[in-house]
């Protein structure tokens, strides 16, 4: 009888470490799922910036053409960024900084041309620059939320036995750095 | 978050079961007066409330929309107003980018609707999209989808049925009783002591129901709108703009013609011209200045900012579950 009750308790013992490891790991994968989702958003929408940026570079021409410098630099930086899609995280930070930062120099040779402000293309442009500015910073904070709750659960206890037995690892930051956001933006007027 | 929602739904659920409470009493009530069998009168309110509910929960957001009057926006009628609910999408989460509406009002408000978060609508006065520049807009935008991701809409369907259910139940009742003297009871007059002072608890209880039923209901929804405040400074990292947003929504006067008692707590603010300047037992909403002046009151834009921001401007009371005050 006593030999009864004391394996019925072993197998209620193993029966419910089992539930609680499973569930623990199925926690573990759908939060890691979560953080490639969430970075799949930020690629939508810095794929959503490379697309716009021909268009707009067009429209400012238009009328500003002797601000050659300024048109090669966002491009040139576009092409870069786009071309180091594929490259780890804080490269690709760097990347999208020195973008962000040629990009917003251009807006600021945009204000000198006040034909070019009331030009509806160029407004239309503009409040979809906007939008992708904040849609990427807005994906960013998202996805580094997530990263933060993942990695919690990775080196927390009790949940970073589970972690370390199959190979859950913290995932890195997405941090876009600005090395000139400093400094005022350099505006020539000749 | 996911404890917040959790802790968020036990307290509503008690809340709801009060309610729940109430409409099982009136059926008692009813059925032993005009059914002689308790049953059958815990049966018609249970098939009204049913048949309320299945209606609100599959038909609820369209009925709402008409009722409204507003019509759907794409990107192409409005981008920036499209855009900002797009913008909040990604900020919150949200698997699916809810609906964009339009109302033709003068009135500044804005609501939410949709069972699920996959099933979800934005809807914006054109007053409200005239007066508001795009920080605030997305202030307001936020705090709806913090409505949907909080789940809030669902809760308050629920709910707004159940008051709908406690309040038609409760009014043919007292009108039936008072034509025909107190219902079948009446036929025999054996025990008239009891029976009486039994007839006028059931009264009492069928003319108060409604209002207890409507004082639950606004409680429930001025804990939501709290929250639904700190999601949208949590999204946007911003709280000045929801909080100069309610500034403007509170300075003007015009009521939405489309908004009734029951549909109330959906919007933003107060959907009637007459506002409570004080946070009564009696109003949906928590009074606008009250709203601004904790979003003001913020040093940084999580969850446990705003818990903070409340405690110091309310005397160092609690607004959000415990898991969130770190």
């Amino acid at each position: 009888m006593a030999g009864w009750i004391i394996a019925l308790v072993v197998v209620g013992v193993i029966v419910l470490l089992g539930i609680i490891f499973f569930s623990m790991y199925n926690g573990l994968v759908g939060l890691r799922n979560q953080v490639k989702n969430a970075w799949a958003q930020i690629d939508v929408q810095l794929k959503r910036r490379y697309d716009l940026i021909p268009n707009l570079v067009e429209t400012v021409k238009g009328y500003a053409k002797h601000e050659r410098e300024v048109f090669e630099n966002v491009t040139k930086a576009r092409n870069l960024a786009q071309a180091g899609a594929s490259s780890d995280t804080a490269t690709r930070g760097q990347l999208e900084g020195n973008l962000g930062s040629a990009l917003s120099r251009l807006l600021v040779v945009a204000e000198a041309y006040p034909d070019l402000k009331a030009n509806k293309n160029f407004l239309a442009l503009q409040e979809e620059l906007t939008s992708t500015e904040n849609r990427i910073s807005f994906s960013r904070q998202f996805y580094n939320d997530t990263v933060l709750r993942y990695n919690n659960k990775t080196q927390m206890f009790p949940s970073v036995l589970i972690a370390g037995m199959t190979g859950f690892k913290a995932e890195t930051f997405f941090e876009i750095t600005v090395p000139e956001e400093k400094l005022a933006p350099k505006v020539s007027f000749n | 978050m996911w404890d917040q929602i959790k802790s968020n739904r036990m307290r509503s659920a008690v809340l709801v079961m009060f309610m729940c409470l109430l409409l099982l009493g009136l059926g008692y009530v009813i059925g032993l007066f005009f059914l002689d069998s308790i049953i059958g009168g815990l049966a018609i309110a249970a098939v009204i409330w049913a048949v309320m509910s299945l209606v609100a929960f599959f038909q609820g957001d369209n009925i709402l929309l008409s009722i409204a009057g507003a019509r759907k926006v794409s990107k192409s009628d409005d981008p920036q107003l499209y855009n900002i609910v797009e913008e909040m999408t990604i900020a919150s989460g949200l698997p699916k980018m809810p609906d964009v509406y339009i109302v033709n009002d003068k009135a500044l408000n804005a609501f939410a609707t949709g069972r699920n978060p996959e099933k979800a609508a934005v809807t914006v006065t054109s007053g409200l999209r005239a007066a508001l520049n795009r920080d605030e807009l997305q202030g307001v935008v936020a705090h709806e989808i913090g409505h949907i991701k909080n789940r809030d809409v669902l809760l308050m369907t629920i709910t707004s049925v159940m008051l709908g259910a406690i309040v038609i139940i409760s009014w043919y009742a007292t009108r039936v009783m008072f034509l025909t003297g107190g219902g079948r009871s009446n036929n025999n007059r054996n025990s008239a002591g009891p029976q009486a002072i039994l007839m006028i608890i059931g009264l009492v209880l069928m003319i108060l129901a409604p209002l207890f039923a409507q004082l639950i209901y606004f409680a429930i929804s001025r804990k939501r709108e709290y929250l639904a405040d700190a999601s949208a400074a949590l999204y946007t990292r911003y709280p000045e703009g929801l909080a100069s947003a309610l500034e403007k929504l509170g300075s003007s006067v015009t009521p939405v013609k489309a908004a009734n008692k029951a549909t109330a707590p959906m919007y933003i603010i107060n959907p009637f011209a007459k506002r409570n300047a004080i946070n009564s037992w009696m109003s949906t909403h928590p009074p606008i200045a009250d709203r601004a002046r904790i979003l003001r009151s913020m040093s940084g834009s999580s969850l446990a900012d705003y818990e903070n921001a409340y405690g110091r401007t309310h005397d160092g009371k609690h607004i959000l579950p415990k898991s969130e005050r770190v």
